[in-house]
């Protein structure tokens, strides 16, 4: 099970930052005020597990007729898109995690125990997206759990069940990809050639993410990355590199040892 | 050092990004405790492997410098990584488990073992009691000490820090090197001077070793080896490097000095000085070295251009990380006049 967040219908509202918040008891992550248009939240954290980017640009949005802006051609679009964890098909975090407190669920999501993670922090720099964070006077680390407490229940995740657009679609990944695949043809066919879709590839880097996008310009403009990769893909030569390592170590103490007069 | 001035940082690269602000989440692990554990555990491992050299030359003064140093880096280091920890209280959850894709729960594992060597071949040595139990744990703790050296290259090098993990091949070389070079100097400053031979050896491999890898670290790894070059990186690097290569050629020349034999004493003396100076730089240069990566790391995940930039390079160029290069991607060229790190409206 996972999202799919199709950005181009997202109106910014933040319900499903407050939903999240509501549902899973998320402490306050801080009463900034940024600058940066209507984002104060900034990104995904410990304490912040929905987070809306707000994005302005002076271009024309699809076909969409607008005089907002009243310098140059009067071109303006808002881009506003919903972020959340990733629930990597290959979740660096979850690989990384020592004390096995990151597990995969029988929903196909990454969750952390809070009874079992000791705060080490290893997978806060595993993450290529950014999601997981520590959690400052806890320790711990926190994320989204894609609601598995709602899905134990049968219930929708709180961010996609107070979504007033649907713009955060919860359901079983094929559809979701179906689904996803159609509104960019869609959109693309209504002149809005920029969409694309983020996290849908099951042959990505991270083998397919459950949470997908559709975006109206490159990933990065959001904050995500444009090619994430599971930095455990090469884990097998870098434990060979550092086998190598050890044994030149031991070997170079050897020389020393018997290449030595008394 | 000399007031060399700084080479200009990367020209800005023309990459896009949310508001300048990090793709990634940077680690929040201390400073003081992580980059020095892998200072301390890389020291501890190496000397660990000499303790054994010189116990089986029959070089007893060695040795035991040797295992001193390993057991008392080893008792900072445990305090590092526990203290360092969000929950402190549930250390022992390290080893709830075993996960081979977990490069520190292999460490847990390999310090589970290392560490009680360590200290019982450090307590054996110095009471002189159950010799045999000493020589094991003495034996063991050298076979483990190279990993412990070395396995906390793979820790970095295993997430999306851009700096460290482009380094993944020069990591592991570069904290051998290190490694070497300190427990190099824990033999030259602290072993009698009859006995640290062997540790000249080690100096010069490990500085040789490490001077090389410093170097490509951060010419081979493109634009992430550039974030070694962030002032507060660079500073401690070189003076890594500075203090490397002149902690292996002071050993050397005393070495070299030292070997005429039948010298005065007051040369003996002067010798005996360099060799512990050098040893003692050799000490400095590889805490130099490792602060020195750590921060570069850092500063490569606070930046998103090093994130961005080698990615969207991949995706452009059709080698995209799946291996799959654009497939069923529905990729847009990009918009004109988008350059630039922060992207707002005007």
């Amino acid at each position: 099970m996972g999202f799919f967040t199709d950005t181009s219908i997202c109106i910014g509202c933040k319900a499903c930052e407050v939903a999240c918040k509501e549902w899973n008891q998320v402490p306050e992550d801080g009463l900034n005020f940024t600058g940066m248009s209507y984002d104060n939240t900034q990104g995904l954290g410990a304490d912040t597990w929905r987070h809306v980017a707000f994005i302005e640009q002076p271009r024309r949005l699809g076909a969409q007729q607008v005089d907002l802006h009243h310098e140059g051609d009067g071109q303006f679009r808002w881009l506003m898109s919903s972020d959340v964890c990733k629930h990597c098909t290959q979740a660096g975090c979850l690989d990384v995690c020592p004390t096995g407190a990151l597990f995969r669920t029988e929903f196909g999501t990454v969750v952390v125990q809070e009874d079992v993670c000791n705060g080490c922090g290893y997978c806060i720099p595993a993450c290529p997206f950014g999601v997981i964070d520590q959690r400052k006077g806890d320790g711990r680390a926190w994320k989204c759990t894609l609601c598995y407490d709602r899905l134990k229940a049968d219930m929708e995740p709180a961010c996609a069940k107070a979504c007033p657009t649907k713009s955060i679609q919860f359901g079983p990944l094929e559809e979701l990809r179906t689904r996803a695949a159609g509104r960019v043809e869609e959109l693309h066919q209504r002149g809005v050639s920029e969409a694309r879709l983020y996290g849908h590839d099951p042959d990505d880097g991270v083998g397919g993410a459950g949470a997908m996008f559709l975006l109206l310009d490159e990933p990065e403009v959001y904050g995500l990355p444009p090619d994430p990769v599971v930095s455990t893909r090469q884990l097998p030569d870098m434990w060979r590199r550092a086998a190598v390592s050890a044994l030149g170590l031991a070997g170079a103490v050897a020389v020393a040892f018997l290449g030595t007069r008394r | 050092m000399s007031p060399r001035r700084e080479t200009p940082m990367v020209p800005d690269a023309e990459f896009r990004s949310y508001y300048g602000l990090p793709v990634i989440n940077p680690p929040v692990w201390e400073e003081r405790e992580i980059a020095g554990y892998i200072f301390l555990g890389g020291l501890a491992g190496a000397s660990s492997a000499m303790a054994a050299g010189a116990a089986l030359t029959g070089r007893p003064g060695l040795a035991r410098a040797a295992k001193l140093a390993s057991a008392l880096a080893m008792t900072g280091s445990m305090g590092a990584l526990v203290k360092d920890l969000g929950k402190p209280s549930r250390f022992y959850n390290m080893l709830r488990t075993f996960k081979p894709t977990s490069p520190m729960s292999v460490g847990s594992w390999i310090l589970a073992g290392f560490a009680p060597a360590a200290f019982i071949a450090a307590g054996t040595d110095l009471t002189g009691r159950f010799p045999r139990t000493g020589t094991a744990a003495t034996l063991g703790a050298a076979v483990l000490g190279p990993a412990v050296s070395t396995y906390t290259a793979v820790l970095l090098a295993d997430t999306a820090v851009p700096a460290w993990r482009e380094g993944w091949r020069e990591l592991p070389p570069l904290f051998a090197g290190s490694s070497l070079a300190a427990a190099a100097g824990v033999g030259l400053a602290a072993a009698p001077a009859g006995q640290s031979g062997p540790a000249v050896g080690m100096a010069v491999i490990g500085a040789a070793v490490e001077l090389t890898a410093s170097a490509r670290l951060e010419s081979a790894t493109g634009l992430a080896g550039q974030a070694y070059s962030a002032p507060e990186a660079a500073r401690l690097l070189r003076a890594g490097r500075v203090l490397t290569a002149a902690g292996a050629g002071g050993a050397l020349a005393a070495r070299l000095l030292g070997s005429g034999g039948r010298a005065r004493p007051f040369r003996r003396r002067s010798i005996g000085a360099l060799s512990r100076a050098s040893g003692a730089a050799l000490i400095l240069a590889s805490a130099c070295t490792r602060f020195g990566v750590f921060r570069g790391g850092m500063a490569s995940a606070r930046d998103p251009q090093y994130t961005v930039v080698p990615q969207r390079a991949r995706l452009d160029s059709g080698s995209a990380g799946g291996g799959q290069a654009g497939a069923g991607h529905p990729h847009v060229a990009a918009a004109p006049g988008h350059a630039g790190a922060v992207q707002v409206g005007e």
